[in-house]
């Protein structure tokens, strides 16, 4: 059976081999009789497959060596810097740097192409060893850790949504804007200082705002987010998670991040990264992602281990001119003519899963690699391109990877997990944010972990918190909740929530919107301000051929899930060390370290909110002013005059004698003859002082002497005759 | 303030206002109407010009190339929705689809609380479509709308078509920064409500509506596309929406520069603007355009699909081409072009509009009249009542030996509060009948009487209107006897200065209709007392009711749109846009019925029990 589909392939890639020949030699009369030669000098030239039927297509992880011609390698191996060969100082510095690209072609017409770089060194900042010479790894990180002790550094930076129902998963998703989670060393006495001192570093690293990362939008997620590398302890003290979602990603982010690159952006696939295509697209998402590794199978040392991922989803619409087409030159503008030097491997994988007779699209130059990873529960196929054999790049001296579409039909994807997020309500007291989450498995329910943070100006009402799912209140199973405190810290919330099957679950919570300080008001606060997304992560553990076994996992990772671990129950040190020294997988399929195939862990963002707070009309400050100005002054004053006040016959006016009589007194500092009295209220006390009524008058709420003066004045008569009245 | 501390100065300047108070209040009533009648006068007026920054300065390029395929796109629709005979669901989705946009659908359905006999409908199912067009690099905080009514028979074809075409595109440009929605909506208002409500997850009117599955975060502003013809003489701009609410200025100018730009002649009101103000017929011009759009206003509904966004604080306004008789036209490219234009600018917006005015009249497009230049002829008009209630307040103290310190007057007014408390309740009470009773008691109507239910509806409310009339004036005497002299003032007292209060908070919001009732119900306010003629000042005190207030709005408004009508007409046009006024309500939330029913009409009622008064 399987022979005979493998003839078939063969025969069809012979027909789309001559096809594409009559193609080459229509479209490009004058190197036509290179490609002719070259097709000639190919081992696998149409005549020898018909005799080989089966050799045609080869699967990367058993035939690699086979496929390389002995001279090719050969030369090869001159180019190649193998890190033994190299390496004379003592101790030795074993390095290793890896690069590669996968492209997906999307059902929608776009195409995703994911960049990954990893550098692993086998050295170890944990023991505070001063380390001071780097060759692949970037000293600028380098020191970073071994400063800041970080044990593990994640951040990302992010421009665009991932649209997960045109486009699937992505093979590392990624929220809008920047994130950071760093997991500190148990070493670290103060983590907020050391937290707070190395964002200012790494915004100063990336020439991003990472600096407004304060205490104000940080949080310490109790379950969400477990360390990714090998790990002894999980306490989440030592963690620190933080979201900018208003961060613009441009060149000036990935200019610094390209020079992390050993060949830097003159060699290998990094000559592709070039800020006016790739900021000219749908999606960029760009990674770095530090953790510790196992260096061998015991896993007794452990390496460090540097990623660098830059995906970028490229528009059908906006990019390719609506024509269902795409080559390298097309999207990146440049094509590819060497890999690194210093890259042990640098492969270009594409996905043609869905593509196995070449009914969808055609694939051009033919490779004939194959091979099969397990991404997201799913078996991929995908077509290899290794960029360290020369014959890769052909007679031409340049790899253009052409991918020409047959088919136009483009549905809209129900990927299995999905949510959206929105602000119900209207007005600028209250509202209501809603998360719809959706699981679309016709029939497994899946246990989810939320994590929510949100900023202290929506004050929470958590009372009103509720999760529906088909119409009946979904109980959680766990629950974390950190109240915020206004300007310091922001709410977080996260829940361990089952999706039943084919349902959508909606978590809503009411809030009402702060008034905030006018300093605290953005410099445009119409525009709104930014809450960040809900995230969702969930270990999916379905695909499997068998149906008892798949049950059997599935309970086992519910049972995980229950006691609130869901993602550190997946960090067993063996599994690391697994992903990380076969090496036969390809980047992509290794980040989240999954426990059997059968199972993987995904993350799902939701979209940021833009959340309008009651904002005054900064536009006026001159008309605010004055107007306050004049209702205090006309409004209080007077009022505040009359009810202080109390009115009586005046006397005549003094005579020119009292008025004389007063100026003396004054020469003399005697306080004057007071004509009026004042308010009753401040009256204290009337008493009888030498046969005269005297009055004392605290004056210091009049005349602003202080401390009180107690003010014995002389009273004359209408002033007696009046409190006699009273 | 010292005139106020200062006894004897008080005393003279009170002895002024109350010996004047007559001629003052008349000089007041004639100098408010003056003034509100020079804000259409143009050197009075200010020109419209841009505030916000991010619209104002920067270029945009308008290149739309494809007003044809538009066209073409607009009779297919036309097509399938013949032949499915409503919205062609299937079609929409598909054909948006193509344009590379997420299309969702929305069903709702509406049982109105009683036939809607002017567009024909009770029970009320549709289907509203929607595609998002997701701006590359944008994490769907923000979003732009854009809407096309799906109308009975051959209406906004073409609008559908170029909205379409537009969203075509606009999808292969990549300087969007925030999500475009295209939607087309079925049975117009309704369909709006229902996609709104959904879009924000609330529900004010009862409606069922499903859920919506896509969306794309806070939306900043929306245009709504009325287009009936294949070629187009000029655009107009529907400004006024739900509850007398208008959008940012600022989306005003917006329209009017980009007609200045590309060369289309632009109306308000349906009405050109002329460059004779100093002409009378100039002027007249300006005063009919002012005057349609404060009719329009104070009626409290909304005049296009947009009018329901303005609640959710999205800036919105209906573009309706308009095809005349005259020569020059415009061809549905230019109109894509400028609604290229207009979305561009908004995308580039930053913030919210929120520089410009949100309270103003427009006389024409190119002149508007601020908050502060209208509310002093409102302010004339208020400070009648309270020149009255100090004239009455004075009275009541008369006895000039006690100081007006407002401790003498508490005993004398005491036995007074029952006589004023009880026709204060049965006036509310009536309101509230006049409120509740049509819609409840529709069923009953229509057994007995042979009335359709819309009819039953609306004569109800003619009959509890009279019924009140008649009820509450003699009330007072059963219950605490013979009225007094003092008994009616402080009740006068009380009706003006709740007259005030109610005027002025409706003024605030809703300057047309504030401004509208107390042109009516001052007057009233100011003259009535037991001792004028009671038949003449009876007729009187009907003509000045709200309900004939309505009826000659009604006229008047016919006059103004140039479209007159005889009397028999303009009583059934009456007769329906009381049912209007009644379904608006009910069916988007307009506060209009209610205020008048509940609060207006029994403050009016105070009146003619004062009138009735023994």
């Amino acid at each position: 059976m399987a022979a005979s589909r493998c003839s078939r392939c063969a025969w069809l890639f012979l027909v789309f081999i001559y096809s594409l020949y009559v193609v080459v030699i229509s479209e490009e009369p004058t190197p036509g009789n290179e490609q002719h030669a070259s097709v000639a000098d190919n081992p696998q030239t149409p005549a020898e497959t018909v005799k080989q039927p089966t050799e045609e297509r080869r699967w990367e992880a058993t035939q690699v060596d086979e496929t390389v011609p002995d001279d090719a390698a050969a030369a090869n191996k001159q180019d190649l810097p193998v890190p033994d060969s190299v390496l004379t100082s003592t101790p030795p510095l074993k390095d290793e740097f890896q690069e590669e690209l996968v492209i997906r072609p999307l059902h929608s017409g776009d195409i995703y192409a994911s960049f990954q770089f990893r550098t692993v060194w086998e050295t170890d900042f944990t023991r505070g060893r001063k380390v001071s010479h780097y060759r692949l790894f970037p000293k600028s990180l380098g020191q970073v850790i071994s400063k800041f002790s970080v044990r593990e550094l994640h951040i990302s930076f992010t421009q665009g949504y991932w649209r997960t129902m045109q486009w699937g998963q992505p093979y590392l998703p990624s929220p809008p804007g920047a994130e950071l989670w760093v997991w500190f060393q148990d070493t670290v006495t103060d983590v907020d200082a050391t937290w707070k001192e190395l964002t200012n570093v790494l915004s100063g690293i990336f020439c991003a705002s990472l600096n407004f990362i304060d205490s104000t939008n940080t949080v310490q997620p109790s379950a969400s987010f477990k360390p990714l590398g090998i790990a002894n302890g999980t306490d989440h003290r030592f963690l620190r998670y933080a979201t900018l979602p208003r961060e613009i990603v441009c060149t000036e982010n990935l200019t610094p991040w390209k020079k992390l690159l050993p060949c830097g952006s003159k060699a290998g696939l990094a000559v592709l990264l070039k800020s006016e295509k790739l900021f000219h697209s749908s999606f960029h998402s760009q990674a770095v992602h530090i953790r510790p590794v196992c260096q061998d199978g015991p896993c007794k040392t452990a390496s460090l281990e540097l990623r660098q991922t830059l995906n970028v989803v490229f528009d059908l619409h906006a990019s390719g001119q609506g024509k269902r087409e795409w080559s390298l030159f097309k999207m990146f503008s440049r094509t590819l003519t060497e890999a690194c030097p210093l890259a042990s491997s640098s492969k270009i994988y594409i996905d043609v899963t869905d593509n196995p007779q070449e009914d969808q699209f055609e694939l051009s130059p033919a490779t004939h690699l194959l091979s099969q990873a397990v991404v997201l529960g799913d078996r991929r196929t995908f077509s290899v391109y290794d960029l360290t054999q020369q014959v890769t790049f052909g007679t031409v001296r340049s790899l253009n990877v052409l991918i020409r579409w047959k088919s136009t039909e483009g549905d809209m994807l129900r990927p299995l997990l999905h949510a959206e997020r929105y602000v119900a309500g209207y007005g600028l007291q209250t509202g209501e944010i809603h998360t719809l989450i959706y699981n679309n498995h016709p029939f497994r329910s899946f246990p989810v972990l939320l994590l929510d943070s949100v900023p202290w100006y929506l004050r929470l009402y958590v009372h009103t918190l509720t999760v529906t799912s088909k119409g009946k209140d979904n109980k959680p199973s766990y629950i974390h909740y950190q109240p915020s405190k206004d300007r310091m810290r922001p709410h977080l919330l996260e829940m361990l929530v089952q999706l039943p099957p084919h349902s959508v679950t909606e978590v809503t919570v009411q809030f009402e919107r702060a008034l905030l300080k006018w300093t605290e008001y953005t410099p445009d606060p119409n525009h709104g301000f930014y809450v960040g997304y809900e995230h969702i992560a969930c270990h999916i553990c379905h695909k499997s051929v068998l149906q008892v076994r798949n049950e059997r996992i599935f309970q086992m990772c519910f049972s995980f899930n229950c006691r609130s671990s869901v993602v550190s129950a997946l960090v067993p040190s063996t599994v690391a060390m697994n992903t990380n020294i076969t090496k036969e997988q390809p980047l992509f399929s290794t980040f989240f370290p999954a426990k059997e195939e059968s199972s993987y862990f995904i993350r799902v963002y939701t979209e940021p909110l833009l959340v309008n707070l009651p904002t005054p009309d900064f536009s006026m400050p001159y008309n605010v002013i004055c107007l306050t100005c004049t209702v205090v002054a006309v409004g209080y004053g007077s009022l505040y005059n009359l009810l202080t006040r109390s009115f009586q016959v005046e006397e005549p006016n003094p005579g020119l004698a009292k008025r004389i009589a007063n100026v003396i007194r004054k020469m003399r500092g005697v306080p004057p003859l007071v004509a009026k009295v004042f308010q009753s209220q401040l009256i204290q006390s009337v008493q009888t002082h030498k046969g005269r009524l005297v009055c004392v008058v605290n004056f210091a709420t009049v005349t602003k002497i202080a401390p009180a003066v107690n003010y014995a004045a002389p009273m004359d008569a209408g002033t007696s005759a009046y409190l006699q009245l009273r | 303030m010292g005139l106020l501390s200062d006894p004897n100065r008080r005393r003279a300047l009170i002895n002024l206002l109350t010996r004047l108070n007559a001629p003052i209040c008349a000089l007041c009533y004639f100098a408010g109407v003056c003034w509100f009648m020079g804000l259409a006068f143009e050197p009075f007026t200010l020109r419209t010009y841009m505030s916000e920054n991010a619209m104002g300065s920067t270029m945009v390029e308008e290149r739309f190339p494809s007003g044809e395929r538009a066209l073409a796109t607009g009779k297919e629709f036309a097509a399938h929705k013949k032949k499915v005979g409503g919205m062609p669901v299937d079609w929409l989705v598909k054909t948006m689809q193509a344009r590379g946009l997420e299309v969702f659908t929305q069903s709702f359905s509406r049982t109105l609380p009683f036939p809607d006999e002017n567009k024909e409908r009770y029970i009320v199912k549709g289907t509203n479509v929607y595609g998002i067009l997701r701006a590359p690099r944008a994490p769907r905080t923000e979003a732009l709308v854009l809407s096309a009514p799906c109308s009975p028979g051959d209406n906004n074809n073409q609008a559908v078509g170029l909205l379409l075409g537009l969203a075509h595109y606009f999808r292969s440009q990549v300087f969007w920064a925030k999500d475009i929605i295209f939607l087309v909506n079925e049975h117009d208002l309704i369909g709006m409500q229902a996609w709104l409500e959904s879009y924000h997850h609330t529900n004010t009117t009862g409606m069922d509506w499903s859920p919506l599955q896509g969306r794309g975060g806070s939306i900043q502003a929306a245009l709504s596309l009325e287009l009936s013809s294949d070629v187009i003489t000029s655009l107009d701009i529907i400004l006024e929406g739900l509850n007398g609410q208008l959008p940012n200025l600022d989306l005003a100018n917006l329209f009017y520069a980009f007609c200045q730009k590309i060369g289309v002649l632009c109306t308000i009101q349906g009405r050109l603007q002329r460059n004779d103000w100093d002409s009378v017929s100039g002027y007249s011009h300006a005063v009919q355009t002012m005057m349609l759009m404060v009719m329009k206003q104070a009626s409290g509904r909304p005049w296009g699909d947009h009018g329901l966004f303005l609640r959710y604080h999205i800036e919105a306004a209906t573009i309706k081409g308009i095809n005349s008789f005259r020569q020059y036209k415009t061809d549905v490219t230019t109109v894509g072009r400028l609604l290229e234009g207009m979305f561009r600018k908004l995308n580039n917006l930053l913030e919210r509009l929120h520089q410009s005015y949100f309270f103003y009249l427009m006389p024409s497009l190119s002149h508007f009249v601020s908050i502060g230049y209208y509310m002093p002829a409102f302010g004339l008009l208020a400070v009648i009542l309270l020149l009255r209630a100090l004239d009455l307040w004075v009275q009541l103290v008369s006895p000039p030996a006690v100081a007006v310190d407002g401790v003498g007057d508490v005993a004398q007014s005491s036995p007074g509060v029952l006589s004023v408390l009880t026709p204060l309740v049965i006036s509310h009470l009536t309101g509230a009948a006049l409120y509740i009773l049509p819609t409840r008691f529709q069923e009953i109507a229509v057994e007995h009487f042979p009335v359709s239910e819309t009819e039953a509806v609306v004569l109800t409310v003619i009959a509890v209107y009279t019924a009140g009339l008649a009820l509450p004036h003699n009330t007072h005497r059963l219950l605490s006897g013979e009225g007094t002299e003092q008994g009616w003032r402080v009740l006068k007292l009380v009706a003006v200065l709740y007259l005030a209060v109610l005027l002025g908070c409706t003024a605030l919001i809703n300057f047309s209709l504030g401004f509208i009732l107390a042109l009516t119900l001052v007057p009233v306010a100011a003259f009535v007392t037991p001792h004028v003629p009671k038949t003449l000042s009876a007729v009187v005190l009907v003509i000045l009711s709200p309900a004939f207030t309505l009826l000659f709005s009604v006229f008047f408004f016919q006059e103004l749109e140039e479209m007159p009508v005889s009397f028999q007409d303009g009583w059934l046009l009456y007769l329906s846009v009381i049912s209007q006024g009644i379904l608006d309500h009910h069916l988007y939330g307009s506060l209009v019925y209610p205020l008048i029913a509940l609060m207006v009409y029994p403050c009016w009622l105070l009146f003619w029990n004062i009138l009735f008064w023994k």
